[in-house]
C-alpha cells in the first residue's frame, strides 16, 4: 500500500506515459498471466512437443510375438506418412472440399450480411436470429440430423432423396459440405455483419453525395471495409476444413462410401485405434503443420495485398 | 426479401423437422407427414428417453454441462486475466507471450487430441473427467479477444484513479475492469462454450466409460448402433432435440451480447 502511494505521489513529476506507469505496477503481472500460461504450456505446447517426439520413434519387436519396445527411428514414420496414398488422397479431398465449400459459405454469409445491412429487409432481428440458430447445433448432432434428412426413407424431401442418392460415393462429400455450410453460415454472417455495423454513417453520406448508388456502395465501400472480417472467417474456415472429423465420422453409419481414412483426422483416429501411436502422431504433426502453414500463408498473402 | 425467405427455410426447416419428429411415436415417424404433427407424444418420448438404461441420457447432459459450462466459465476468467495483463501492463516477454498465444489460435484443437491422449496415458489419467475438462480450459482465441476488449473498454485513466484510491491491481481487475469488460466476457464465454461443445475428437479418443460421455459422444454411439437396435433411432432424434435446446435458449437470452460483441475480434 505504502509503495503504491509513494508511486502515485511521484507521478506528476515524471511524464505520465503509459510505459512509465505500467512498469511500476508490473508486480501483479504473474498473478494474471501464470494461471493461463501454465495451462497453455501443459495442454498446448507440451502435447505438440510430445507428438513430435513420439513421431520420431518406432515400435520394434523381437520376433513376431516378442515384447515390443520403442526405439528411435528418425524420420521412419514420416517416410510412411509421405508414402501413404490414402492419407494424401484424403488431404486432396478436404482441399477440394474447402475450395468449393468455403467460398460458397462465405459468399452466402456476405450476401446475407449485406442484405441485412442494406435496409431493404424488414424484421432484421428475426432473420439474424434465424440464421444464427444452426450454430447452436454441434457438428455431430447436425450430421445426425442431416443424415436422416438425406436418407431415402425418412426424409421430408422424399421425392428428391429417392431420385438422388446424396449418400452415394459421388455426392456424400458435398452432402457433408451442405451440413457444414448449414451450421456456419449464420456465424460467419454475424461476424461480417458486426463489421458492417461498425462503419461510420458519414462514409455512406459522402459516397451518396458523390452519386454512388446502393450497389456501388456495397461493392466499393462496404466489402473493402469488412475485408478484415472476411479474412478472419476465411482463416477459421480453412482450419475447420482441414480438421473435418465429426461429420464424416457420423456419416460412416449412414453411408458405406465414407471410409476410415476419408479425411486426414479420421486417419489419425483410426491409426491411433490400431493402435499405432507413433504413426498417428506423425500424421497429427504433418496435419497440424499443413493447417498452420496454410492459414499463415493466407494471412500473409492478404496482408501483403494491403487488406489488413 | 425472397433470398431471405428461402434462407430462413433452409436454416429452420431441419430444426422444425427435428421438433416434429421428436413428438411422434416410432410408427408415426415413418408413416405421417414428416413436417407436421401427428399425435403429440413429445413428453412420453422424453420419458422413454430418460428411462432408457437407467437415465444414462440425463447423465450425458449433466456431463456436457460440466465439461462445457465449467470449462468455459473458468477458461473465460483465465483468458480475461491474461488478455488484460497483455493489454494493460508492459513486462518482459509480453510480445513473445502474445505471439505464442496467437500462433496457438492457428493450431486446431483436434490436432492436440491425440498427443493429449498419449500424455494422459503416461500418467494413467485417460478415461477420467479431468482428461477432457483440463485441456478444454485453454482458449488462446479468448486471450486474443480479451486483449482487444481490454484495450478498447478499460481506460488507463480509470485504472490510475483506482490506484490513487489505494486499490490493489488484482482488486482493480475484479472490481473495475471485469465490469467494463462484461459484455465482451460474455462473448468470449459463448465462443468458448461452443468450441468445447463442438470438440468431438477429444472425448472420442479419451473416454471409454459411457458414464463419462458428453451428450454428443453418447448420441453418436447410439447412432452407430441404430442398424442393430432400431428402437434407438427415435431416442437419437429426441436426444438430439433435447441436446440443442439449452444452447438455443442461451443464445436467445444472451442475444444482446453476441449481437454486438462478435465483430470486435474482426475489426481490429
Amino acid at each position: 500500500m505504502t509503495q503504491t502511494l509513494t508511486a502515485d505521489i511521484d507521478k506528476p513529476v515524471e511524464a505520465p506515459t503509459g510505459r512509465a506507469r505500467a512498469v511500476r505496477h508490473g508486480r501483479a503481472v504473474p498473478f494474471f498471466v501464470v494461471p493461463f500460461g501454465v495451462l497453455f504450456i501443459v495442454f498446448y505446447l507440451l502435447p505438440i512437443g510430445y507428438a513430435i517426439v513420439q513421431s520420431l520413434y518406432t515400435v520394434e519387436r523381437t520376433g513376431t510375438f516378442g515384447p515390443a519396445r520403442e526405439v528411435f527411428g528418425g524420420f521412419t514414420q514420416y517416410e510412411r506418412v509421405f508414402s501413404d496414398g490414402p492419407f494424401w488422397t484424403s488431404i486432396g479431398r478436404v482441399l477440394g472440399f474447402g475450395v468449393v465449400q468455403v467460398p460458397v459459405m462465405l459468399g452466402l454469409a456476405l450476401l446475407l450480411a449485406l442484405l441485412l445491412d442494406s435496409g431493404l429487409v424488414k424484421g432484421r432481428r428475426f432473420f439474424r436470429l434465424a440464421f444464427f440458430v444452426p450454430y447452436a447445433v454441434p457438428g455431430v448432432i447436425a450430421a445426425i440430423m442431416w443424415g436422416f434428412l438425406y436418407s431415402p426413407n425418412l426424409s421430408p424431401l422424399k421425392p428428391v432423396t429417392s431420385a438422388i442418392d446424396f449418400l452415394s460415393a459421388d455426392l456424400v462429400l458435398w452432402a457433408m459440405a451442405n451440413v457444414v455450410t448449414w451450421v456456419y453460415v449464420g456465424y460467419n454472417m454475424l461476424i461480417i455483419y458486426s463489421a458492417l455495423l461498425a462503419i461510420p454513417a458519414e462514409v455512406y453520406e459522402a459516397a451518396r453525395i458523390d452519386g454512388a448508388g446502393p450497389w456501388r456502395i456495397a461493392w466499393s465501400i462496404k466489402i473493402p471495409l469488412v475485408m478484415p472480417a472476411i479474412v478472419l472467417t476465411t482463416v477459421f474456415s480453412i482450419i475447420g476444413t482441414l480438421q473435418l472429423l465429426a461429420e464424416p465420422q457420423v456419416f460412416r453409419s449412414f453411408s458405406s462410401a465414407v471410409s476410415s481414412t476419408y479425411t486426414p483426422n479420421l486417419t489419425v483416429y483410426s491409426t491411433s485405434s490400431i493402435p499405432n501411436f507413433n504413426l498417428a502422431a506423425a500424421f497429427s504433426v504433418v496435419l497440424a503443420l499443413a493447417t498452420f502453414v496454410l492459414s499463415f500463408a493466407f494471412l500473409k498473402f492478404t496482408s501483403r495485398k494491403g487488406v489488413q | 426479401m425472397l433470398v431471405m425467405a428461402v434462407c430462413t427455410l433452409y436454416f429452420l426447416v431441419p430444426i422444425w423437422w427435428l421438433f416434429v419428429g421428436a413428438s411422434k411415436s416410432s410408427d408415426q415417424f415413418t408413416s405421417t407427414n414428416p413436417l407436421w404433427f401427428a399425435d403429440f407424444d413429445l413428453f412420453a418420448n422424453i420419458g422413454d428417453l430418460i428411462a432408457y438404461r437407467d437415465g444414462v441420457f440425463l447423465r450425458w447432459m449433466l456431463n456436457s454441462l460440466l465439461y462445457t459450462g465449467g470449462a468455459a466459465l473458468l477458461g473465460t476468467v483465465l483468458a480475461a486475466m491474461c488478455g488484460y495483463a497483455l493489454a494493460k501492463y508492459r513486462f518482459r516477454g509480453r510480445e513473445l507471450l502474445f505471439n505464442v498465444v496467437l500462433s496457438g489460435v492457428l493450431v486446431p484443437a483436434t490436432a492436440l487430441a491425440l498427443p493429449l491422449f498419449l500424455l494422459f496415458s503416461k500418467v494413467d489419467a485417460t478415461n477420467t473427467f479431468w482428461a477432457v475438462f483440463l485441456p478444454s480450459l485453454v482458449n488462446p482465441f479468448g486471450v486474443y479477444l480479451a486483449r482487444i476488449y481490454a484495450t478498447a473498454s478499460v481506460p488507463d485513466e480509470l485504472l490510475e484513479a483506482a490506484r490513487i484510491d489505494g486499490s490493489g491491481e488484482i482488486r482493480t481487475f475484479f472490481k473495475v475492469a471485469t465490469r467494463l469488460m462484461f459484455p465482451a466476457l460474455v462473448t468470449i464465454f459463448l465462443f468458448h462454450f461452443v468450441a468445447v461443445w463442438n470438440n468431438f475428437l477429444l472425448p472420442l479418443i479419451m473416454l471409454s466409460d459411457e458414464r463419462l460421455f458428453p451428450v454428443t459422444l453418447g448420441l453418436y454411439t447410439w447412432n452407430t448402433q441404430v442398424n442393430q437396435i432400431p428402437e434407438l433411432r427415435g431416442l437419437v432424434i429426441i436426444g438430439a432435440l433435447l441436446s440443442i435446446t439449452p444452447l438455443v435458449v442461451a443464445f436467445l437470452l444472451l442475444q444482446r451480447f453476441w449481437r454486438n460483441g462478435l465483430g470486435a475480434g474482426a475489426v481490429k
